[in-house]
Parts: structure tokens; sequence; C-alpha cells
């Protein structure tokens, strides 16, 4: 058995230092990076006016998107499974799924054309004094459309799992639509809705494209976080890059703790399904 | 289009590289079993959290101009492809993974009692069984690098004709006030996105039939 340990080893070697040249040994460079000239320089950059108008603006796009997304994933994941359309689902899943796919600029693009001063929607838009693009309505604009499809791809399958029995249940017992909803469709999908949140907000924190398209970048008014690190590498602040990216890894990190906490498979709900359960049915 | 030509191209030999670490890796994590496993399989995921641009930002301080391991490939298209690497990283990986994870050990074993040398099982026994999973991931992260842009435009240099790729293209073409140039561009990463969605949706529906 010799030669299959040496190419397990090999194996495990291969992997882990491809992982470490490509992912963790870049991202340690952040923290050695930000705290390359000591703790001032640091602290300076995260009392950084410029930092803390970032900073909030990020807070507010993710603070609106993430609960709108959440509210339209819910229906739309019920839409789409109870009620599923005859033909063409297929049309609608692409749908769901684009912006996933499609690059970040293009979504900026498009916000443009529709938003923008020539766009189709923006003559009368900047009639009635609202402006969208280049301004933090559209930096909201941007956030939501990218992170459109999280909820609804992870609650579509755990309402697939649940199925209707017990819905059908509750209405045989007299049970209104909303008493339905409330007290037995959302606790089943509460997981799945959890990590379609967890992962809304971790897009939502980090999009960078989109918002670069929309934001006209007015450094202190429409700068979000990742914009920040843009320019300040740009205009060779190093320090105040690194830091900023430090912030935004920091929240990535404890997204990832999130993501590892609500994973759909470690969650108790379905493992403790038995195995037969679905060929019984 | 030189910077539609360099997208694809680039994207296409991600895809090859990540079809195959990507497969080593889920292998390595299911099959495998050493300390820390658990803090590995946690951040696979790490560059789907990561800020795109911060991703950018990290490799150009590993491989840019003040590398500490001495390697500079800074604006070149080398710095492209390793971008879309790190971007895409998770999606073959996580795409084998579960697929491996409930693959049938027994047939395994069977190929090998019946005399199959691991080679032998991993081609015919393996590979066939995951390959709907690594095509699948491999859609995604196509998808992902076509349109790939935070990570890539601080790395590429963005030099036109040469690491230009598409989504800077159609960025630098909406700030020159040229929407006609950046719709026609866009236009193609768009149907482009549709039709990875479509083959993913495919893909995933055959693989849920062969479950069935």
């Amino acid at each position: 058995m010799r030669s299959s340990r040496t190419s397990r080893y090999g194996l495990r070697f291969a992997a882990l230092g491809y992982l470490f040249l490509i992912l963790a040994f870049p991202c340690s460079m952040i923290l050695y990076n930000a705290f390359q000239d000591g703790l001032a320089p640091v602290w300076d950059a995260l009392t950084d006016p410029f930092f803390v108008s970032a900073l909030e603006l990020t807070l507010l796009a993710v603070a609106i998107a993430v609960p709108v997304n959440t509210i339209f994933g819910i229906l739309c994941a019920i839409a789409v499974v109870r009620h599923p359309p005859r033909h063409g689902g297929w049309i609608l899943n692409a749908a769901i799924g684009l912006p996933l796919a499609l690059s970040p600029v293009v979504v900026g693009l498009a916000l443009i054309l529709v938003y923008g001063q020539d766009g189709w929607f923006g003559t009368w838009l900047v009639e009635n004094g609202v402006q969208v693009i280049f301004s933090t309505p559209g930096i909201v604009l941007a956030t939501i459309f990218v992170t459109l499809p999280f909820v609804v791809r992870e609650v579509i399958p755990v309402l697939r799992e649940v199925g209707t029995d017990q819905e059908e249940a509750a209405w045989t017992l007299g049970a209104t639509r909303s008493q339905t909803f409330w007290r037995i469709t959302l606790p089943a999908i509460r997981w799945g809705v959890a990590y379609g949140i967890v992962l809304t907000t971790a897009r939502a924190l980090g999009e960078y494209g989109a918002v670069a398209v929309v934001s006209g970048r007015i450094a202190g008014e429409t700068e979000t976080l990742t914009l920040h690190v843009d320019e300040a590498y740009l205009r060779f602040d190093e320090v105040a890059a690194y830091t900023t990216s430090l912030v935004l890894a920091a929240l990535a990190v404890l997204t990832l703790l999130a993501m590892n906490l609500f994973r759909p498979k470690e969650n108790p709900d379905v493992d403790s399904r038995p195995a037969g359960d679905e060929a019984l049915r | 289009m030189a910077a539609l030509k360099l997208t694809f191209a680039v994207s296409f030999l991600v895809v090859l590289v990540n079809a195959v670490t990507g497969t080593l890796i889920a292998w390595v994590l299911v099959r495998d079993d050493f300390r820390g496993k658990s803090a590995v399989n946690a951040i696979i995921d790490l560059p789907f959290a990561l800020p795109t641009i911060v991703a950018g930002l990290t490799l150009l301080a590993v491989y840019g101009p003040k590398s500490p391991i001495g390697v500079n490939v800074a604006y070149t298209r080398t710095a492209i492809a390793l971008a879309l690497l790190f971007v895409t990283l998770p999606f073959v990986v996580r795409a084998v993974q579960p697929v491996l994870l409930e693959l049938d050990r027994e047939m395994e074993e069977a190929a090998s009692s019946l005399g199959a040398r691991p080679l032998t099982t991993f081609r015919r026994i393996i590979v066939p069984n995951l390959m709907p999973a690594i095509l699948s991931g491999a859609a995604l992260s196509f998808g992902k690098a076509v349109g790939e842009f935070g990570s890539v435009v601080l790395i590429s240099g963005n030099i036109p004709f040469d690491t230009e790729v598409a989504s800077v293209n159609i960025f630098k073409s909406i700030e020159s006030d040229d929407p006609e140039a950046a719709a026609a561009v866009s236009v193609v990463l768009l149907v482009f996105a549709f039709v990875v969605l479509a083959g993913a949706d495919i893909l995933e529906r055959r693989s849920r039939r062969h479950d069935a």
C-alpha cells in the first residue's frame, strides 16, 4: 500500500499548495501591508472622514438591499415552486440567475441606460428633481440588482424539499393564508432564508463593478468602501487602501463563519430526516 | 474585438485549470483526512465572500511590483488569469464535493477487486460519475470569469489590445461617454450569460434525473 500512500500525500500536497499560493498567501498580505507602517496610519485611515462616509454609504446600501431582496426572494421562490408556469420555466430560472452570470459592469450600464440623463425614465426623473445615477439611489439600485438571486436560489430547493403536506393540513384545519405562511411555510424555510441573507449581505458589502459605473465617485458623497479602496490605491495611499481592504476582509470572514453556520447541509432540520423519506413519497 | 477575444481565451484557459484543480481539491477534502481540514474547507468560499477589488489588491501585493517572493506579473495576461483563478476557485469545488460525498464506493471496490488499477478506476468509474458536476461548476466559472471586473481592473494594467478585458473595455467606453460602444460589447456578454445559465440549468436537470 506504499504507492497509494504516496499518491495520497502527493494529492494533498498539490491541493493545499495550490490553495496556499492562490488564496491563503495573498490574503495574509492584506494584514501585513495594512500594518506596514505601524498602528498610527491605520488609525488615521479609519478615522478619515472619507472612509467614514464610505462606510456609512455601504451600510445604507446593505440595509436597504438585504430586506428588499429577502422579501422579494421569499415571494418569488413561493411563486416559482408552488405556482410554476406551464411553459418556459427555464426562462424564468435564467432570469433569476442572470445577475450571477452577468458582468457587474453591464448591470451598471443597464441602469444608466434606463435611469441616466438620456435614459428611458431619466428625463422624467430629472424634471421631477430626482437624481438616480451618480447619486445614492443609483448605488442602492445597483446593489439590489446584483444581490437579487441569492435568497431566491437558496429558498427554492428548501421549499421543494418540504413539500405541501403541512400547508395542506393547516388549510384543512381552517388556517388562513397568512396564518399558514407565518406558522408553517416561513419556519420550514428559515434556514434557507438565513443562508440567502448571508450571501446577499456578503455580495452587497463587496459589490464594486456595478457601483463603480453608476456612482460617479464623489469622495465623501457617492463613494462606497470598495470604491474607497480603489481610489486610495490609485492615489498611492497604500495604507488607506489596505486598511479599508482589511475592514472588508474582516466582514468577509464574518460572512464565512455565518455561511458555515447556516450551510444547508449542516442544518439539523434536513439531516434529521430519515434517509428513505424521499424514496417513500 | 480584441478585448472580447482576450476575455474568452483567458477565461477558457482558467476554466480548464479550474476543472482539474477544483476536482483535485474536492477530492482531497472528501477522501483525505488531515488536521485543519475543516478550516481549509471553510476558506474555499473566501473568494466568494471577499470583495473582488480586495482580491485584486491582495494579488497585486503578492504577484505585483512589490512582490515579497520576487514574482512580478502585474500588467500581463498572466495576471488576468491569476485574478480569474482566484475569483472562480469555489465553483468547481463546491459543485463536485457533494457528488463525490454521495458517490457509492462499492463501484470503485468492485472495479479494483476485478483487477483495475487505481488510475483505471479513476478514469472509468469516478470521472464519468463526476462529469455533470464538473461541467456545471465549469460553466458557472466560465460565466463569472468572462464578466469579471473588480479583481482584474487593478492588476491587469488595462492596456488596450493587450491586457484589456471586455468588462474593463465597457467601463472605459462608459467613462468616455460612448454608451453605444459599451452597449455593443455588453450585448455579447449578456447573451453569453444567458447561454451559461441555460447550460448550467440543463446540466443540473440531467444530474437530478439520474438521481431519481
